[in-house]
């Protein structure tokens, strides 16, 4: 009974966390990380919105969301890394322009 | 009998398939795949016009795991409008990126874009919400950065990472509506949702995210760097529909969701967010040095207009003066999708021929291209809200409204929106005119000195003059059919006894 | 009858299309764009005698666009509205022969006549205008179908004249667009209506029609150049001619009068509006303009310059004559508004061709052009004599009955407000006209473009100014005549106080 209480409760916890450190630190980089910290914690809630006992198959709606919803953060960091490579790779070329 | 729903989703998505296939053939099978898409969404428009909202279940599979596309005429209008621009982009872009690595890039991108729009706008369930929204958001970023020119790049990671934030925060919201009430169906949800801790926290969480996904003042910060430094067709879509996707979620849950439930106070801090926006957004405007960042700012103004119409809609029952402010404020967001898209396809020809778009040196680009300064100024006139535009016919019926309703306020923000504007669009028209060089130094204007606007052919330039012909003329004009295909808007508050 | 449906969008449309097609024509399409122009111009002048027939007969005009749920663009005419389509379309066809003429060797013709079409068309969009809504609409596009005319020149004066023209004109529509939208809100649809159209609301709500009616005046005020918005004209003199003279006489300075007439006396009516209380402000609004356009105008030594501030003080007369309560006055004020139209776009075209012909723009430069251009100056003599009000001339027509209104109404003020400014027309006029007529002409003038052949200047520049002295003169010596606009002011003053 408690067991998936706890679990959303430390979901909520990660929401928090990732959204203050997403807020507060500057770097992109943290900020993405943070992002996903969040996320995770969404997906926590989520799973354990579909816990209906011990005895009763899990809700399958909220398994689907966190499944896509992960795919849609994996390809959203994918793009953001990509992104934050190119700023690299471009470091020196500012004076240029 | 053919399924126009699902192929105003589907077409544009396998664009995106096929010209990343094929790179080499991108343009011709990007404008293969555009052509039905318009058509398909077109036919959507007129089916909700003819018959009522149409629904479609992809694959048999109904609410709560299969994904149902649901078209009322709320949506219906927005695809019509989202698809005319995307036409007009689609039409502009080849000219736009001729000879350069960019014209095969950008397609299955845009192709993408295009998908994830027509598919928010046709969604019916709040997670197929998510996962457009999500993808739209990608998509966009993705285009924004297609130079690769740092400033795009870096502007464009800080939109992806807002954007995600606001996702986050969007899908948290689900999550509690889902715990609530068991169900993702925006009817159902509706139906079931009442006052109370659960429609204020998910409504706060679901907006929040939602208004910095819609670059509502304050947390419009990431919009100008990211709009301006993209390449124009990209920021007409950015600015004219990407956005504008956002702000119809907003308009679309409040009206279905929470405005019955979570009361006027919310709907008057949307308010007062969006008359900050309509001020500082024209002030910045007027400031900008550049053509696409006034562009830009004037963006972050104009979403706040639409802003406004909340705490006006919140505070008249359900009936006929309520459709007829909501469907004012839906023509406020068509007129400036049309009129924003093709501010910024002339600006890119601008651009172009003058090699920068520093607007105190326009003079001779703008009367090089006699036609795209034509498109300016009739895009102008619509961001301004003079007539004969559909900004015009909505903002007297936001005026009225808000005197109507004692909502004083509102009419002093109003006017200095319009004045602001008036003066940053015509401290751009100036410049056609200006005859000689307003700094002693500075060699004569000679429309010939341009050398860039020689390689514009007609062909490049009359995307963005149609695109503003319909803000001005059409939906200034003729645009009352317009509120009889919101009659088959769903609004809860219109069932209520 | 369908086509009555169809005339009044038709009148508007007949300038409006020939507009648009100029814009598309090459530079050097000349024979094109003029024919295009004078085809305009006629089929409009055809039209509105069909119009001045048909309401004569009786018969209702109304052209209707639903924009929106209970937003309609209305066209329709009434006694008011024909006799100001009629100044428009006449004057139109004059200064488009003139324009040809004074432009014919400059740049960005086809731009220039265009938006002088645009011009025409939202004057008589304004003027056909059946509700307030749609008045407020060609009142913003008259605003921005004249700026690129004021800017046309390019100079940096001619666009920082524009700029100056836009900041007061949009920030007028601005009140206009509040006021109006205000009304709206209290009263529903604001039809033109004879006599009025508020009924009790007065009672209800006199506070707010109080402050709607001084935004509605704040509004129509800076066209109408009322002090202090008339800032904006002075500096507008930059514009060619022709569009200075269309500017004074028919559009802008015009469209801006022929609204407060609207507002006094087919929103408000004239009864309730004296019964609020708003009259007062606007006479003394009106007074204050007259006297402080005619100093002004003493000191001016540039030529436009000073017609320009003349137009800032006559053009109040008409708001004068709406001011005081009376049939009487309201003919005077009326009349005006085509006794002025005709009278001043007469001494534009005057200065034209001074600037044109000899380079002659200031009053000092202007000693003995009467020998030098004797038909022109001669047009010049009559404006200005009409101006001052001399009998016979139009002007004395309108002040006559300004006065004897203003008698009539107790309001002995007015009569010396109308001797005050009738000495002053007299003293900034008169020194022209004795320069013009009796001076020696200079050994060679400041800049001759135009040699003296058989004529003294070139047709097109000629003729239209005589034309339009013989009207002027026509109107006040055959004013008791049937068809004079005299006849048609007091057929308006009968019916808008149903007498």
């Amino acid at each position: 009974m408690t067991a998936h209480l706890i679990y959303a409760a430390a979901g909520l916890a990660l929401v928090v966390l990732g959204a203050w450190s997403f807020l507060v630190h500057a770097p992109l980089l943290r900020k993405l990380v943070a992002l996903n910290v969040m996320g995770a914690g969404v997906f926590h809630l989520l799973i354990s919105v579909g816990y209906r006992g011990l005895d009763a198959p899990p809700d399958p709606v909220p398994h689907a969301l966190v499944l896509t919803g992960i795919v849609v953060a994996v390809s959203a960091t994918a793009l953001a890394v990509a992104f934050g490579q190119r700023l690299e790779g471009s470091a020196g070329e500012q004076d240029r322009d | 009998m053919i399924d126009w729903l699902a192929l105003s989703v589907a077409l544009p998505l396998l664009g995106a398939v096929a010209t990343v296939a094929l790179p080499r053939f991108a343009v011709p099978l990007g404008l293969a795949a555009a052509l039905p898409t318009v058509w398909a969404a077109l036919m959507v428009m007129v089916l909700v016009a003819d018959q009522g909202v149409q629904v479609s279940a992809l694959g048999g599979w109904g609410a709560p795991l299969g994904i149902l596309l649901r078209a009322d005429g709320l949506a219906a209008a927005l695809l019509g409008m989202a698809n005319l621009v995307a036409l007009a982009v689609s039409l502009y872009a080849p000219g736009y990126f001729r000879g350069s690595v960019l014209e095969a890039r950008f397609w299955p991108l845009w192709m993408l874009l295009w998908a994830a729009l027509n598919g928010l706008f046709l969604a019916g369930d709040l997670f197929n919400l998510y996962v457009t929204l999500e993808l739209l958001g990608l998509a966009a970023a993705g285009l924004g950065a297609l130079t690769g020119q740092r400033a795009a790049v870096e502007a464009n990671l800080r939109y992806l990472l807002v954007g995600l934030l606001g996702s986050m925060t969007y899908l948290l919201g689900v999550s509690l509506i889902y715990t609530a009430l068991g169900t993702l169906d925006l009817e159902q949800a509706a139906r079931e949702l009442r006052a109370g801790p659960v429609a204020w926290v998910s409504f706060a969480l679901m907006t929040g995210g939602l208004i910095l996904k819609s670059a509502l003042f304050p947390m419009h910060f990431w919009l100008p760097p990211a709009h301006a430094n993209a390449p124009a067709p990209v920021s007409a879509a950015l600015s004219a529909l990407v956005v504008k996707a956002a702000f119809y979620l907003v308009l679309r849950l409040w009206l279905e969701l929470f405005g019955p439930v979570v009361g006027a106070s919310a709907a008057l801090l949307l308010g007062l967010l969006g008359a900050a926006a309509v001020i500082w957004g024209a002030w910045r405007a007027l400031r900008a040095e550049r053509l696409k960042l006034l562009a830009a700012y004037s963006t972050v103004a104009q979403l706040g207009y639409l802003f406004l119409f909340f705490p006006l809609l919140a505070e008249l029952p359900a009936g006929t003066a309520r459709t007829e402010l909501l469907g004012a404020a839906v023509l406020l967001a068509l007129t400036h999708g049309f009129a924003k898209a093709s501010l910024f396809l002339c600006a890119g020809l601008l651009q172009k021929a003058a090699g920068h778009d520093r607007i105190d040196e326009l003079s001779a680009a703008t009367q090089a291209l006699p036609v795209v300064t034509l498109g300016v100024a009739l895009a102008g006139v619509a961001l301004i809200g003079l007539p004969p535009s559909g900004t015009f016919t909505a903002k007297w019926m936001l005026l009225t409204a808000a005197i109507d309703l004692g909502q004083w306020p509102w009419v002093p923000v109003i006017m200095a929106g319009t004045l602001l504007a008036a003066a940053y669009v015509f401290r751009v028209l100036g410049h056609a005119f200006a005859s000689a060089p307003r700094h002693g130094d500075a060699p004569p204007i000679d429309p010939r000195g341009c050398p860039g606007a020689n390689a514009i052919g007609l062909a490049l330039q009359l995307p963005g003059l149609m695109l503003a012909l319909v803000a001005v003329l059409a939906l200034g004009m003729t645009a009352e059919p317009l509120w009889d295909l919101l009659a088959s808007t769903t609004d809860p508050s219109e069932a209520a006894p | 009858m369908i086509l009555d449906a169809w005339l009044p969008a038709a009148i508007v449309l007949s300038s409006l299309l020939p507009g648009l097609l100029i814009f598309l024509l090459r530079e050097d399409r000349q024979l094109l764009r003029t024919g295009l122009n004078m085809l305009g111009a006629l089929v409009k002048l055809a039209l509105v005698g069909w119009l001045i027939w048909g309401v004569y007969e009786g018969r209702v005009f109304e052209s209707r666009l639903t924009l929106a749920p209970g937003l309609d663009l209305v066209f329709s005419a009434d006694a008011l509205s024909v006799l100001f389509v009629t100044l428009s379309t006449v004057l139109w066809l004059v200064t488009t022969i003139y324009a040809i003429g004074y432009l014919e060797h400059s740049p960005n013709r086809s731009r220039f006549f265009g938006f002088f079409s645009l011009c025409v068309s939202a004057t008589v969009g304004l003027a056909l205008a059946g509700n307030l809504f749609t008045f407020v609409v060609f009142y913003e596009v008259l605003t921005l179908a004249t700026y690129p005319l004021v800017a046309h020149r390019g100079t940096p004066d001619a666009i920082k004249g524009a700029r100056v023209y836009l900041a007061y004109t949009l920030a007028g529509g601005t009140l206009l667009l509040v006021g109006a939208a205000w009304l709206h809100a209290l009263a529903g649809p604001v039809t033109f209506t004879q006599g009025g159209m508020l009924g009790g609301l007065v009672d209800d709500h006199p506070v707010q029609l109080t402050l709607v009616f001084l935004l509605l005046l704040g509004g129509l005020g800076v066209k109408a150049a009322l002090v202090p918005l008339h800032g904006w004209l002075p500096q507008a003199m930059v514009a060619p001619a022709p569009v200075s003279a269309l500017l004074h006489a028919v559009a802008v300075v015009k469209a801006g009068a022929f609204g407060i007439l609207r507002v006094v006396y087919d929103v408000y009516g004239v009864t309730v509006a004296e019964s609020m209380g708003v009259l007062g402000l606007l006479a003394v609004l009106a007074s204050v303009t007259i006297v402080y356009g005619s100093i002004r105008a003493l000191s001016q030594d540039g030529l436009k310059k000073r017609l320009a501030y003349s137009t800032v003080s006559q053009v109040s007369y008409i708001a004068l004559g709406a001011s005081v309560f009376g049939p009487i006055a309201t003919i005077g004020g009326v009349v005006h508004l085509v006794h002025q139209g005709i009278m001043k776009i007469t001494l534009f075209f005057c200065a034209g061709n001074y600037a044109e012909t000899l380079g002659v723009d200031r009053v000092s430069e202007m000693d003995g052009v009467g020998r030098r251009m004797p038909l022109t100056t001669l047009a010049f003599t009559a404006g200005a004599l009409g101006m001052i009000g001399v009998p016979p001339a139009a002007g004395f027509v309108s002040k006559w009955y300004l006065g004897l209104g203003a008698a009539e109404a107790g309001s002995d003020w007015v009569l010396l407000i109308l001797v005050t400014s009738s000495l002053l027309n007299a003293a900034y006029f008169f020194p022209i006209l004795f320069r013009a007529w009796f001076r020696e002409p200079p050994a060679r003038w400041p800049d001759e473009h135009i040699p003296a052949a058989r004529l003294e200047t070139s047709a097109p520049l000629l003729w239209p100014p005589v034309v339009t002295a013989v009207l002027s003169l026509a109107a006040g010596l055959f004013a008791a005549s049937p068809v004079s606009p005299l006849e048609w002011a007091e057929l308006i003053a009968r019916r808008e106080y149903g007498l």
